[in-house]
């Protein structure tokens, strides 16, 4: 299929589900009309019409909450909350039905519900709009949370999304939607229970996940010029996580780098980091580092953000300080 | 007056709303015993409610309800023994104890809790109309909250959703007055609470909540015009709570004479009152109606102890749906 971008690849994604159950219908702020914030449903409004997709009011808890209802009444719905930022006003319905109805009902009910929005900064949005809380999330059993970071993923992840049934929750780092990558069809359908080896090698891992999967790539470049093979994991799933695969990493490389976009203390680094020191702390030969973002809301100005996030450089610096160079 | 009844129909009224009362009396007492934990909202005082509404809403409807919905469950249907058994936390139990009093399931009935934060049931009735809107279905989906709900975002969400996308559910306000302990009018700037309804172009009627006919008859009203496809309507049932907000509170938010006032009219009291009026209810008719639910809360007391306990190792079971097997 050739190079396509994030956000072709999602609408692909979106699109295929649509035309294959009539059952699946897209809500969400801007996603008819408009053609999508990130313009991922582009054309639906004309080609599945108003009752599959369907402009919502700016009420994120009740189109949320429709959601539920609407998965527990039969449909199968996708809804899209614009960006992290805003799913913050959709947390009661998240946390205290979506999470929680099937377990406290003893089995009784089930909520076949796809839930995505954007996630992430390095747009220069400022504060209130460049949040990175995948990992708050993931922290929530009763629910699924993916973090796709490749074409491939972006349109897989959310197809196998809609076989699951129960609560996903897709994070589209807004930073990835215009970049292009190569569609791999074989790598189809995704595994909803697999991290992804995206780059192998032998000295170091970098384990990571969404918009900072490109920064470790770009790090780990540059230390293949300087001699140190890096092997870059892609956890792209952080609840359930696969950990197995990190251990494979770690155990063939003794060394390990966590990177996420998410702020550092209580971040999905730090239960990463946490599980390899509970089960492969023998097979490090130095402590697990962690690059995050600095502990303040993310400034407007291009330089205070960059210095505020993950970068290649950052993780470059952390593997030669863990290697003693 | 006359009464827009017949024997046996008012006969159901009565008896199953003393089925909720002394039901609840029996959690209390349980309560105290220590077979009942962690929170338990009791609804005595606004059997009238349940009574009258529920049984306007067919087999294939949805409901919605709150924290304070055991006479909910119990008029939908749910036999007495798998609720009392949810109230102890057994496996028996209608969530196999999962829940306890907030949280009665049952799926069969089309009972969607039992849910208990404040408004949070709104959009999923929103949510559950809206399927049924989808499939061409004829359902109604009933959506209990109470007076506090109202002050919730979601409240109004929900209503805007529902009458923008003109969805069949319909909205059941319970005001007992009271926000947990906040009266209604220390929380709402506008008290009459059908008027909210106004602002987002749904029908809505305020009725005498402690008048199980007269919540019967609109609540009927209400459902053929949301079922005829009308979009979402609003009910207010004014009603009033008896007993604490929990099992127990200190009521200092109201006094002992309001609460008297409005023991006035019991609404099981003053049925009972109407029927005896109309010949249509006998002190023995009386008895043996008593007799019987006392027999069933006995039956349903003994259901919960002979229940066992959920193993250990199910504690995560249900957290996900189980893969389906391949092939």
């Amino acid at each position: 299929m050739g190079k396509i971008t994030y956000r072709e690849a999602v609408r692909a994604g979106l699109r295929e589900a649509l035309q294959s159950n009539p059952r699946v219908f897209l809500m969400g702020e801007d996603v008819g009309k408009y053609g999508g914030t990130y313009a991922c449903s582009k054309g639906f409004l004309d080609e599945f019409g108003p009752e599959r997709i369907r402009d919502t009011p700016l009420s994120e808890s009740t189109f949320v909450g429709a959601g539920i209802g609407a998965a527990l009444g039969g449909m199968r719905p996708i809804v899209e909350v614009m960006t992290v930022n805003f799913s913050l006003l959709a947390l009661d319905q998240i946390v205290n039905n979506a999470a929680t109805i099937r377990h406290m009902s003893g089995g009784q009910f089930s909520i076949p519900l796809v839930v995505r929005m954007a996630t992430g900064a390095g747009r220069q949005v400022a504060a209130q709009h460049s949040h990175s809380l995948e990992g708050w999330y993931a922290h929530i059993p009763g629910i699924t949370v993916l973090a796709p970071a490749t074409v491939t993923d972006a349109r897989g992840m959310l197809l196998a999304a809609l076989q699951e049934p129960d609560p996903v929750f897709i994070f589209e780092h807004a930073y990835l939607y215009p970049l292009e990558g190569e569609l791999d069809e074989s790598a189809l359908p995704v595994d909803l229970t697999q991290a992804a080896v995206r780059r192998a090698g032998t000295n170091i891992s970098l384990i990571t996940f969404g918009g900072s999967l490109w920064k470790a790539l770009e790090a780990a470049d540059q230390l293949f010029h300087e001699g140190i093979s890096a092997e870059v994991v892609d956890l792209r799933i952080l609840r359930p996580l696969d950990i197995s695969t990190v251990l494979a990493s770690v155990r063939k490389t003794h060394r390990a780098v966590v990177i996420d976009e998410g702020w550092r203390t209580g971040s999905f680094a730090a239960e990463v980091s946490a599980q390899i020191m509970e089960v492969a702390f023998y097979d490090l030969d130095g402590p697990v580092a962690r690059i995050c973002s600095v502990e303040v809301p993310i400034p407007y100005p291009k330089h205070l953000e960059d210095a505020a996030l993950p970068q290649p450089e950052k993780i470059v610096q952390a593997v030669h300080s863990l290697m003693g160079r | 007056m006359t009464l827009v009844v017949d024997r046996d129909h008012g006969w159901e009224l009565l008896r199953r709303m003393l089925r909720i009362r002394r039901f609840e009396e029996k959690c209390a007492e349980l309560y105290s015993g220590g077979k009942i934990r962690g929170f338990l909202h009791l609804y005595i005082g606004e059997e009238a409610v349940a009574v009258g509404a529920i049984p306007c809403f067919s087999s294939e409807d949805a409901i919605v309800g709150t924290y304070r919905e055991h006479g909910h469950a119990l008029i939908r249907g749910t036999p007495m023994g798998p609720l009392m058994a949810e109230l102890y936390g057994k496996a028996n139990g209608c969530a196999r104890g999962r829940g306890g009093s907030m949280h009665f399931f049952d799926a069969a009935r089309r009972f969607y809790g039992g849910l208990a934060i404040v408004g949070g049931g709104l959009p999923v009735a929103v949510g559950l109309a809206l399927a049924d809107k989808m499939q061409q279905r004829r359902r109604v989906t009933a959506c209990f909250f109470g007076d506090g709900a109202v002050a919730e975002g979601e409240f109004h969400e929900s209503l805007n959703l529902a009458a923008l996308w003109k969805l069949p559910v319909l909205f059941l306000c319970e005001n007992n007055l009271y926000a947990m302990g906040t009266a209604l009018g220390r929380h709402q700037s506008q008290t009459d609470i059908a008027r909210k309804a106004d602002a987002y172009a749904i029908p809505a009627e305020a009725v005498n909540g402690m008048d199980v006919l007269a919540v019967e008859a609109a609540t009927r009203e209400a459902v053929d015009f949301v079922r005829a496809g009308q979009g979402p309507y609003l009910l207010e049932y004014r009603t009033y709570r008896f007993r604490a907000h929990s099992m127990y509170d200190a009521e200092l938010y109201r006094t002992k004479d309001e609460v008297a006032r409005w023991k006035q009219r019991d609404p099981i009291t003053l049925f009972q009152q109407q029927l005896r009026a109309e010949e249509f209810l006998t002190d023995a008719d009386l008895d043996n109606m008593e007799t019987a639910i006392a027999a069933e809360i006995a039956e349903a007391v003994s259901f919960a102890e002979s229940g066992s306990w959920e193993p250990l190792e199910d504690l995560t079971k249900d957290l996900y749906t189980p893969a389906k097997p391949a092939g």
